[in-house]
């Protein structure tokens, strides 16, 4: 039996039931990295000492009577979330070398629960950008083509996911960047809601919008990881104190009775016509199953994608400030002064695509142009957030999309990052709106390609959006 | 030539008296080590997120009400955006559009009159680092970095160096007497900034304005002024133009210098801040905070004149520093009525010289208000006379000790035995027959000689007014 692509249930089972131990379980992880990550570059680096020195504490603490639906399980973590004594580069040139110094709310849970920190996935750099092709350090490829990107910024994440390299991981979403390489590569991503898990220690891109979220091989393991991540941080202010349900119990509702709202501005001209027919054929098997189907609108959805990059380049503008090279990360050599210093550092230490959205971000907060396009974002924001609450007073959840595509393949769209953006259309607005967004795999593409099915709930609605999406994956999808 | 007038607005740092940093739970010790109060928060790791120090946001708005200000029943935080080595974020988390205070002002008593100065607003923010510059680098202390920052932001107000100084001095007496800073100007508790301009009488706009930056101490910010001032009216006087910088006072050339442009083009893009959620403060809490305020330097002047019977001089000079006037106080209760005035007595004179001679505040002195009150009312019981008291006092400022145990030890009670002080009566007039008759012959002044003969004889010890009558029945008995 390959262990390393049980799902996180499965594995916590045998565990339970000493079918195997967390060395072995992690072990196995570890060869199955060893054997298949020299194509795929899904992680940036493993630390399998630490790992397996986790794993040895876990199967103690069981042998003392210990239990939990973590304990002893293997995790990937993006490599911008810290995990305390582990290199934390957010694939940047920047943070070159940089090892943690403390751990992030959500990797001392994750600690907290027993889980087995394995090693640390690639993303695009500063999780910008939507196809892992932004990492400063290596191209990851898509398990289920090669010559294809995995999507992004989690796509290290969602490829070692799906290709047998992790039985889940952590990834973070500030435009899609959970939910997009799960559809991609073939996995489940959750997009928790804004303020439902703490962002402390999760190096930020856009504080407004970025949310850290499981990436799992299904809809109940994404049910398990939300529930250890969930909940108020003290340590982040923008956590709220809303009680965390029981996400396991939660999925067994059923599609009887639940109202699924499609936004029309969501089924439109220019979608791929495969990915669409998988996404029809999705609904409709949902609403043979006993779902209501209605049309809903969310008229502003078109100025989704500009608001979006005006809102997460400016407060990126801010975030990515401390890259200075004064206290940590890479400095220039012999700076004339201090201004030297910040400039070559930073020119030397970030990528394009980092710099370009740096540059962005500072014009549009720069005197004389605030109100133009910060100001006015944030009321175009505010009115996105009023399309949504009036369409969930007709839903319970809307199921759309994730992206225009499937994966496309690698440097097709490097070079135009216009293009790129608009690849975020469908995933951009739940951030904007603070909703949670769950991608769920619904269908292949003709070359076998797969296609994610979006399900979109109100602001801490995870329980619904579980709810549905564990429906669709256990009854109705074929 | 046209005369010119002066206008001067200030912009005054704060540090806040919070166990804690703004926005973290690093210690505020100062003097520690550099970097060791420090943590990712602070020092600006990646991930680290600010929390809400709700404490500083009390102690601003109680500084608020004790001003006068309204109080912004929603507040937001922004960030303002520069690079310097100092910021561990490159930003600093401030307030911009939503300040916690709006309004108020501070009352300044000068020589022609009270006059009120404004307050355009008061907000919270956090300080950044210390630079320390050594002979071939730099270096960066964080452990000041996130010290909570009041800034309070007057209107252009002020017209002189004199009424600036006034207006600091009149902040940091109700910021005191608030209990919201030490104030200490050594420590950097306390800093300001100035915008200073002049135009010519008649004039009704305002000159370009002329920031000044870099002054340590209310000496320093004098001076600049001063300084500045001169600078001005010579460039406007000989027709020129004042340029609108910011320029930085360098206390050992005694000027004021251009600062590089660099420094001077900001453009700090501030935006709201995104992880925190806007202060809300309701209503109850406001009041609460109201009801509970200290009073106000005016106020108690007021007061301790009703209820000791002190001269408005004295309370005055003791309501001056709350210390002092809560030493005072606590002296002048346990003395109990009565002796009010004679408790202002003590303190304002032997009291006020000894903490002058030794340069030192009352609260660095052994004294307690208990040991003045006992002693007070030894010498008013006559169980020791005046000279005792002032020769204990030094000691109980140097050592402490209840001056009643010491009066007790060494045996300094006064003597009131009549037939043992007429003995010493007779000794001295036997000594000094000259000074009896000079008496006699009219020299009253003579008695006095004789009273301080006998106070020798005693050791100093004897009843100086039982003393008086004795040598006055003595002379009148030999007439």
């Amino acid at each position: 039996m390959d262990i390393a692509s049980l799902t996180v249930c499965e594995a916590a089972e045998g565990l339970r039931k000493r079918a195997f131990s967390s060395v072995e379980l992690t072990r196995s992880v570890l060869d199955a990295i060893g054997a298949k990550d020299g194509e795929l570059n899904a992680y940036l680096s493993v630390d399998a000492e630490g790992a397996l020195r986790q794993a040895a504490e876990a199967d103690a603490a069981r042998a003392a009577g210990a239990d939990g639906a973590l304990l002893g399980v293997p995790v990937a973590v993006k490599d911008l979330i810290n995990v305390d004594g582990q290199p934390c580069t957010c694939a940047s040139k920047i943070l070159e070398g940089y090892t943690s110094a403390y751990d992030a709310t959500v990797s001392a849970r994750l600690r907290a629960a027993g889980a087995v920190f394995a090693g640390r996935t690639n993303m695009d750099e500063f999780a910008m950008g939507s196809s892992t092709e932004g990492s400063a350090f290596k191209v990851t490829r898509n398990p289920h083509d090669v010559t294809r990107v995995p999507g992004g910024s989690s796509g290290g994440s969602a490829a070692a996911v799906a290709g047998g390299e992790a039985l889940a991981a952590l990834g973070t979403d500030t435009g899609g960047s959970i939910r997009q390489p799960a559809a991609f590569c073939g996995c489940v991503g959750l997009k928790p809601s804004y303020g439902r898990v703490s962002r402390y220690g999760v190096t930020a891109y856009a504080s407004s919008l970025d949310q850290v979220g499981p990436m799992t091989r299904t809809v109940e393991d994404a049910a398990v990881l939300l529930q250890a991540l969930a909940g108020r941080d003290p340590r982040d202010g923008t956590t709220l104190d809303v009680p965390v349900p029981d996400y396991r119990a939660a999925l067994k509702g059923g599609l009887k009775g639940l109202r699924i709202g499609l936004p029309k501005e969501y089924y439109i001209e220019g979608t791929d016509p495969e990915v669409m027919a998988c996404v029809r054929r999705a609904v409709d098997a949902c609403a043979a199953a006993g779902a209501e189907v209605v049309e809903v609108s969310l008229p502003h959805t078109e100025y989704a994608i500009a608001v979006y990059y005006i809102v997460a380049t400016a407060e990126a503008s801010a975030n990515l400030a401390r890259f200075d090279g004064v206290r940590y990360g890479h400095r220039t050599a012999s700076p004339e002064s201090v201004f030297e210093l910040y400039a070559k550092s930073r020119a030397e230490g970030f990528g394009t695509e980092v710099k370009r959205r740096i540059i962005l971000g500072t014009y549009v907060l720069s005197s004389g142009y605030y109100d133009a396009y910060y100001g006015r974002a944030q009321k175009v924001r505010t009115l996105i957030r009023r399309d949504y609450a009036e369409a969930f007073k007709r839903c319970d959840v809307m199921m759309t999309p994730v992206a225009p595509t499937a994966a496309y393949r690698i440097g097709e769209a490097c070079d135009d990052p216009l293009k790129m953006y608009l690849g975020d259309i469908f995933t951009v607005p739940a951030n904007l709106a603070g909703l949670c967004g769950l991608s769920v795999p619904c269908g292949r593409t003709a070359a076998g390609l797969p296609v994610g099915l979006q399900v979109l709930g109100p602001a801490f609605g995870e329980e619904t959006v579980l709810r549905a999406a564990y429906a669709y994956e256990r009854e109705v999808r074929s | 030539m046209s005369r010119y007038l002066v206008t001067i607005g200030l912009e005054t740092h704060v540090q806040l008296k919070t166990a804690t940093k703004m926005f973290c739970g690093c210690s505020l010790r100062f003097g520690a080590e550099p970097n060791t109060n420090v943590c990712p928060v602070c020092l600006g790791y990646p991930g680290a997120l600010p929390v809400m120090n709700r404490e500083a946001v009390r102690l601003t708005v109680v500084s608020g009400l004790m001003l006068g200000c309204g109080i912004n029943r929603h507040s937001t935080f922004d960030r303002k955006n520069y690079f310097y080595p100092d910021m561990s974020k490159d930003y600093q988390i401030s307030q911009n559009t939503h300040p916690l205070c709006v309004g108020g002002g501070v009352t300044i008593r000068m020589p022609e009159g009270e006059r009120r100065v404004r307050i355009n607003h008061i907000h919270l923010e956090e300080d950044a680092a210390k630079i320390n510059h050594y002979a071939r680098h730099s270096g960066v202390d964080f452990n000041r970095c996130g010290t909570p920052l009041m800034e309070i932001v007057s209107e252009p107000d002020l017209s002189s160096p004199d009424e600036a100084m006034a207006y600091l001095q009149a902040l940091k007496q109700i910021l005191l007497y608030a209990g919201v800073s030490e104030c200490n100007l050594e420590e950097g508790n306390m800093r300001s900034d100035v915008n200073i301009s002049v135009r010519p009488e008649g004039q009704e706009t305002l000159g370009t304005k002329v920031e000044i930056k870099n002054m340590n101490t209310f000496k320093g910010i004098y001076a600049a002024l001063e300084y500045e001032i001169a600078r001005q009216l010579a460039a406007v006087s000989r027709g020129g133009v004042i340029v609108q910088e910011t320029r930085r006072w360098e206390p050992d050339l005694g000027e004021t210098q251009p600062m590089r442009s660099k420094e001077n083009a900001h453009d700090y893009r501030y935006f709201p801040e995104p992880d925190l959620v806007p202060v809300s403060l309701d209503e109850a809490l406001v009041a609460e905070w109201r009801a509970a305020l200290p009073e106000l330097p005016a106020a108690r002047r007021e007061r301790m004149v009703a209820e000791y019977g002190i001269p408005e001089y004295d309370a005055g000079v003791l309501a001056d520093a709350k210390e002092n006037a809560d030493f005072f106080e606590a002296a002048a209760r346990q003395c109990g009525k009565g002796l009010g005035k004679t408790v202002s007595n003590w303190f304002m004179t032997e009291v006020m010289r000894l903490l002058s001679e030794g340069g030192r505040t009352i609260a660095e002195c052994a004294l307690t208000p208990e040991a003045l009150a006992e002693l007070v009312a030894l010498v008013d019981s006559r169980v020791i006379n005046g000279p005792t008291a002032k020769e204990l006092l030094p000691e109980l400022f140097a050592s402490g000790g209840m001056p009643g145990a010491l009066v007790k030890a060494r045996g300094l009670g006064q003597v009131s035995d009549v037939s043992a002080l007429e003995g010493l009566v007779e000794q001295a007039l036997a000594a000094n027959p000259k000074s009896a008759e000079d008496y006699r012959a009219g020299k009253k002044a003579a008695a006095g000689f004789l009273v301080g003969q006998v106070m020798k004889l005693s050791k100093g010890k004897a009843d100086p007014q039982l003393v008086g009558r004795l040598v006055a029945e003595k002379l009148a008995g030999q007439a």
